[in-house]
């Protein structure tokens, strides 16, 4: 009934005038243009962990939407307080583990002595992959450290202009070398998975605490005992997460914003440190702490009396193969 | 010496970006790099507000306690610069900034970041005051000229106010008093609350 309709139209306007003329205060009142207006402390506030206040922005760049991340203070607090204690009792902790390691149990010797007779551990291939990826990692480590550290250890050494020139140098090798690593990484991967499956002979290996804790003592082993197997599925795994989160703050913003990159860049530097203490270990027991393995990785060729001590059933895989002398020196006997 | 902050009366501000503009002619900033931007928060809704923000010059900046090569100085107003002599484009001060300032020309392959660059508070940078050599890494220098930055001289609702903080603060409140209300000091909390000397 449009005749009724439209008188309840006219009978409310005139009402509403009639409360307008009536109440002109309390018409201006009852109208509160900021009554829904964004808050900020109510926004800093509604913030949960790593969220951050963003809005919409008219230039193209999307990161700029973001307001405030207050989660910046997080990321500041874990470089400055908590990334130098896992460092340096990862990489200082390992040190004086090993220090201390020589110092009791002195460097290990071959048992038997050296037999003269050499026998081929790692080829040419082999040696070239391992020199890559190793070369590689020191360079990547040393740069890493000098990201997180040097400003602390390295800067008051040299001031300020040379630090930054040397950093610039170091931020473009990390950069680039990260590439060989990888590329290294997969090959040593692809060469070395078939001798490094976890079987039987490594819980015994480990049991007997790889032989390293007492003289004479060497548990058998084919071609990588237990350690050695563990080295290379730590190389592999913190390979992985190290390429995975590096390659993320290589290409910024690709898939990630400044949060994400956060976390990332957290990753990268508590694997690096772990992985940084991991390896110290390796160079130690393939250099100074044991008479004989380094010509593994150097020429390539090991003494036979070291082989059949330290590898005694890839050295009767090797023979029976045709593939190695057959010494003559007396038989390390396996401790079981 | 004063203690000089930004403050955005968001409650003022319009979204004309004439801040974001003057600022990119003013100092002539490379292409894609933004010191300054507006923001619009639940763009659209009733109660929407547009933020002016760029770096706040914070009290114990966060940039520079994470920079690797400690490329950042406070001068004696309180303005946080750099050096991009020193800086080695690494990012990690664009992490640790709670605003979002420092921005990186793209140089190169992989994550080769060019220099870094951000707001200077129309402060130059450690170069000798106006002189060629500061204006092409930095831009123009008007605090040494006796002036206050760009963005908020010729803001066009003084929604965003440069200067003095005790001074910008007062004028502030003596606003939200008067019209009674307000939406914040937007970043106040996060660039100079956490510390006591403020």
């Amino acid at each position: 009934m449009p005749s009724s309709l439209s008188n309840l139209r006219a009978l409310t306007a005139a009402m509403v005038l009639l409360f307008v003329f009536a109440h002109p205060a309390a018409a201006q009142l009852s109208f509160k243009p900021t009554a829904e207006a964004v808050q900020e402390d109510k926004l800093l506030n509604a913030l949960k962990e790593g969220d951050k206040i963003s809005g919409r922005i008219s230039i193209p760049d999307v990161n700029a939407a973001n307001l405030i991340q207050p989660a910046g203070r997080d990321w500041r607090d874990f470089h400055r307080s908590k990334l130098p204690i896992i460092g340096g009792v990862a990489i200082i902790g390992m040190f004086a583990l090993l220090a201390i390691f020589l110092m009791v149990r002195g460097r290990i010797r071959v048992d038997h002595g050296f037999s003269g007779t050499k026998i081929l551990r790692f080829a040419s291939f082999e040696r070239f992959t391992h020199w890559l990826t190793a070369s590689c990692f020191i360079i990547l480590a040393l740069s890493g450290l000098n990201i997180s550290f040097g400003r602390k250890l390295i800067l008051p050494l040299f001031g300020a202009d040379a630090f930054s020139a040397m950093s610039t140098y170091a931020k473009y090798a990390h950069d680039f070398l990260a590439f060989p690593f990888m590329f290294g990484l997969v090959v040593m991967f692809l060469i070395w998975i078939k001798d490094n499956i976890p079987g039987k002979l490594d819980v015994l290996w480990i049991k007997q605490g790889g032989g390293i804790l007492a003289n004479g003592m060497h548990p058998p082993a084919k071609r990588f005992n237990a350690g050695q197997k563990g080295i290379f599925w730590m190389v592999i795994v913190g390979g992985v997460l190290m390429s995975v989160s590096g390659w993320f703050l290589l290409f910024p913003y690709i898939p990630a914003n400044v949060t994400t990159m956060q976390l990332l860049t957290v990753i990268h530097a508590v694997i690096a440190m772990l992985f940084i203490a991991g390896i110290m270990a390796h160079i130690y027991i393939g250099t100074v702490g044991m008479e004989g393995a380094f010509d593994a990785m150097g020429t390539g060729e090991v003494d036979l009396n070291w082989a059949k001590e330290h590898h005694s059933l890839w050295v009767e895989e090797e023979q029976a193969k045709g593939q190695a002398p057959s010494g003559t020196t007396p038989r390390a006997v396996p401790a079981e | 010496m004063a203690r000089v902050k930004f403050l955005c009366d968001a409650d003022r501000c319009i979204e004309c970006n004439a801040c974001v503009t003057a600022c990119k002619n003013e100092h002539e900033v490379p292409w894609g790099i933004n010191r300054r931007r507006v923001v619009t928060i639940n763009d659209g809704k009733p109660g929407e507000r547009s933020v002016s923000m760029a770096c706040m010059h914070c009290t114990d900046a966060p940039c520079a306690a994470v920079c690797p090569v400690s490329c950042f100085y406070t001068t004696a107003d309180g303005v946080v610069l750099h050096s991009k002599d020193l800086c080695i484009g690494c990012g990690y001060c664009f992490y640790a900034c709670p605003f979002g300032a420092p921005q990186y020309p793209k140089v190169g392959n992989f994550g080769s970041r060019g220099k870094m660059d951000k707001c200077t508070y129309c402060a130059g940078g450690p170069e000798a005051d106006s002189t060629p050599a500061e204006y092409a890494k930095y831009g123009t220098n008007r605090l040494a000229e006796g002036k206050l930055p760009l963005c908020a001289e010729m803001c066009s609702t003084k929604s965003l106010l440069a200067g003095d903080g005790a001074i910008i603060a007062e004028i502030y409140k003596e606003r939200v008093m008067k019209r009674g209300y307000g939406s914040g000091m937007w970043g106040w909390k996060t660039a100079y609350s956490d510390s006591p000397t403020g």
